[in-house]
């Protein structure tokens, strides 16, 4: 530290990094103080990803929180069931002029100036009905099937590309590393919505064709593949950095003078270490990818009407509020919902796993 | 100096090159994205359609196609497929209404962001931290346009309190401005005031447990004092750094959520609605006007954090 004058105006991390206490410090600390606690009996080594699981389990909102997307997750998946069985209806059909039984009261579903019924809190149409007289509920479950199946589908890919480009990147360096890294530059440099919005036209009209594969515009790979695409770069980059400093490790050095070539070295040496990262990226990019196809789906560009997702109920909502706020509030507060439950648990697996790692994403 | 400006303008405008390649090229190999077809209307002849690509230039190659429509950006006089009026006269007419969304939300962010964060940093781990971090957190967890048109329904159509919509120049009438804007600002900024907090939260507490803060206190600085004087100003960088970059993105259109629900008829809900009905043009225009906002605030970010530590070089 330079002495007298003012010390650590410091840009995000650089020397701040160098300084921290280095987790696997930390993990010496616990494993010695464990030591002492077995009286000389010999006792094995701590992972850190034991230990990391450990501080995890111990932060009671951020499990909490976990339990409640595995909530979410577990009340879309029985959908059919509540479709069948307690709503009687399905995601598509329209009771305009039919009337509903409302704790022995018969109320129209749509009334005849077309204001829809809010939540009956009975088993039909338990959140009311949207204009069309379909049932919210039942909406709101399909619905959240879509948006968290492309939520996840969408943080996997991400997450599948943006570790291939990164690795190879960061790891050969040179012209593979200049071409990897000016390509996501370039997406990086296109704001996220218009890049989405731009893709997610193009491709609905002409859908897509990927070698023999075929997705046709109004599949929901195509949303699915606009957000991974548009958010890898953000994942990617950071990643990339990473497996530049790992290159330089000694034990990826033995591994090269054992004569291992640098696949198998990306593969079984530079992955593990990139391990707690991805972890840290996961839930949160879950909850990005379910918040930009909501945005998508607003701007007309995400799921197609008159399927179902949390978007497209929210853009429909948005558009008939006048006559019901139920139907923009219901669908919005579920995915608030949703995406708060992943952003408090991701705030503690990255407490837990890697404290000092800065996601950020753009929306 | 000189040298670090001549470096980032070549580079910026190699970006800004391939960025204006890279969306020609979406939009030209769309199937069923022939621009003809728009300009022609219903009913449209074969000869019609022939007659549009002639004039308008469809017929010639590509590579023509795309320096013509990049002439005509710079000249100013390029013209929308869809209602043929001209594109920079649209985007010059949406910018002050951008412009006036990107300067009220970012001084509301900024000032709700700083005083939360350094809040939060001061009681953590007590009550108020944790209500405050989960209030922030449910901020970034909410879809600005849902927030929005939640905004427009009870505060605007229901109770009145705010009017729904319009405009009013910042010259004509101040007062009224703000008027009009405070729904916006206020939508735009829960989602950055919560981002922001947590980064400056988690800087603060890092700051306060270096060494010379310890040496401020042991001077018998007060508290204040240290946490405003010693400890903001260093963990507020990061902080700049993001507001430079986010700042420069909504000026450049990047809210377009925000204008689209509140109908502010900015430049960013220009690009939505173009984007929609495929017109090139506009959509060109907007992309290289917004990639330029971007790469020039991180160019600035770039120079303030030189001014704001001697230790950095610009190179």
């Amino acid at each position: 530290m330079p002495a007298g004058g003012r010390v650590s105006v410091l840009p995000y991390g650089a020397l701040r990094r160098a300084m921290a206490i280095d987790p696997a410090v930390e993990v010496g600390v616990e494993q010695l103080v464990g030591r002492a606690r077995a009286n000389d009996e010999p006792v094995a080594g701590v992972a850190p990803s034991r230990l990391a699981l450990r501080r995890l389990r111990r932060n009671k909102i951020a499990l909490t929180f976990g339990m409640l997307f595995v909530v979410v997750v577990a009340v879309c998946l029985a959908a059919p069931y509540w479709s069948h069985d307690v709503a009687h209806t399905d995601a598509f059909k329209n009771h305009i002029t039919d009337q509903v039984d409302v704790g022995g009261k018969l109320k129209d579903v749509v009334s005849t100036d077309g204001v829809p019924i809010g939540p009956t809190w009975h088993g039909r149409f338990f959140l009311g009905a949207d204009e069309s007289g379909r049932d919210i509920a039942v909406r709101l479950l399909y619905g959240g099937r879509t948006s968290l199946m492309i939520g996840t589908g969408a943080a996997t890919l991400t997450i599948l590309l943006a570790v291939a480009l990164g690795t190879l990147s960061g790891y050969f360096g040179g012209w593979t590393d200049t071409i990897i890294s000016r390509t996501l530059d370039i997406f990086w440099s296109f704001p996220v919505l218009l890049l989405g919005i731009a893709l997610g036209t193009a491709l609905a009209l002409g859908g897509l064709q990927l070698g023999p594969v075929e997705i046709g515009g109004d599949s929901l790979l195509i949303p699915l593949l606009i957000i991974a695409l548009v958010y890898t770069p953000y994942m990617a980059r950071p990643l990339r950095g990473q497996v530049l400093a790992l290159r330089e490790k000694e034990f990826v050095e033995a591994a090269r003078a054992q004569g291992l070539g640098p696949f198998r070295i990306m593969f079984s040496e530079i992955l593990p270490n990139l391990s707690s990262t991805i972890i840290v990226f996961f839930p949160l990019m879950i909850a990005n990818a379910i918040l930009l196809e909501a945005a998508l789906s607003f701007l007309g560009a995400g799921v197609r009407a008159p399927r179902p997702s949390w978007g497209t109920m929210i853009s429909d909502g948005v558009a008939k509020i006048v006559s019901g706020p139920h139907q923009a509030i219901v669908p919005g507060a579920m995915l608030v919902l949703a995406v708060l439950a992943l952003n408090v648990f991701g705030d503690g697996v990255r407490d837990a796993f890697d404290p000092r790692s800065k996601l950020r994403v753009e929306r | 100096m000189a040298r670090f400006i001549v470096r980032r303008a070549i580079s910026m405008a190699a970006v800004l090159f391939v960025i204006s390649v890279v969306t020609f090229a979406i939009f030209n190999v769309i199937p069923n994205g022939d621009p003809a077809y728009r300009l022609a209307g219903r009913n449209q002849t074969p000869a019609q359609l022939d007659a549009i690509r002639r004039t308008w230039g469809f017929d010639k190659p590509v590579t023509v196609q795309y320096a013509r429509t990049m002439q005509k950006i710079f000249t100013g006089d390029l013209i929308s497929y869809s209602n043929q009026v001209n594109v920079v006269g649209e985007i010059r007419q949406g910018f002050p209404r951008t412009l006036s969304l990107a300067v009220g939300a970012g001084i509301m962010w900024m000032f709700f962001a700083i005083a939360l964060g350094l809040y939060t940093a001061v009681k953590a781990g007590r009550f108020a931290d944790r209500f405050l971090t989960v209030l922030a957190l449910i901020g970034i967890s909410m879809p600005v346009f849902w927030v929005g048109a939640l905004m427009n329904y009870y505060l605007g159509f229901k109770a009145g309190i705010f009017p729904n919509g319009g405009y009013v120049p910042l010259t004509q009438n101040p007062l009224q401005w703000a008027y009009h804007l405070i729904m916006p600002w206020t939508a735009l900024s829960l989602l950055f005031i919560g981002f922001y907090s947590r980064v400056l939260r988690s800087n603060v507490l890092d700051t306060m447990s270096d060494d010379y803060v310890r040496t401020a206190r042991a001077k018998g600085i007060s508290e204040r004092r240290i946490l405003l004087r010693h400890v903001l100003r260093n963990s507020i960088i990061p902080i700049v750094t993001l507001f430079g970059l986010d700042f420069g993105s909504v000026v450049g259109g990047s809210a377009i959520l925000t204008e689209v629900v509140f109908d502010l008829q900015g430049v960013g809900q220009y690009a939505a609605e173009s984007i929609g009905q495929l017109d090139i043009p506009p959509v060109l225009a907007i992309t290289m006007f917004g990639a330029f906002f971007v790469v020039m605030s991180n160019t600035v970010v770039d120079v303030v954090y030189a001014a704001l530590d001697p230790r950095i070089r610009l190179s």
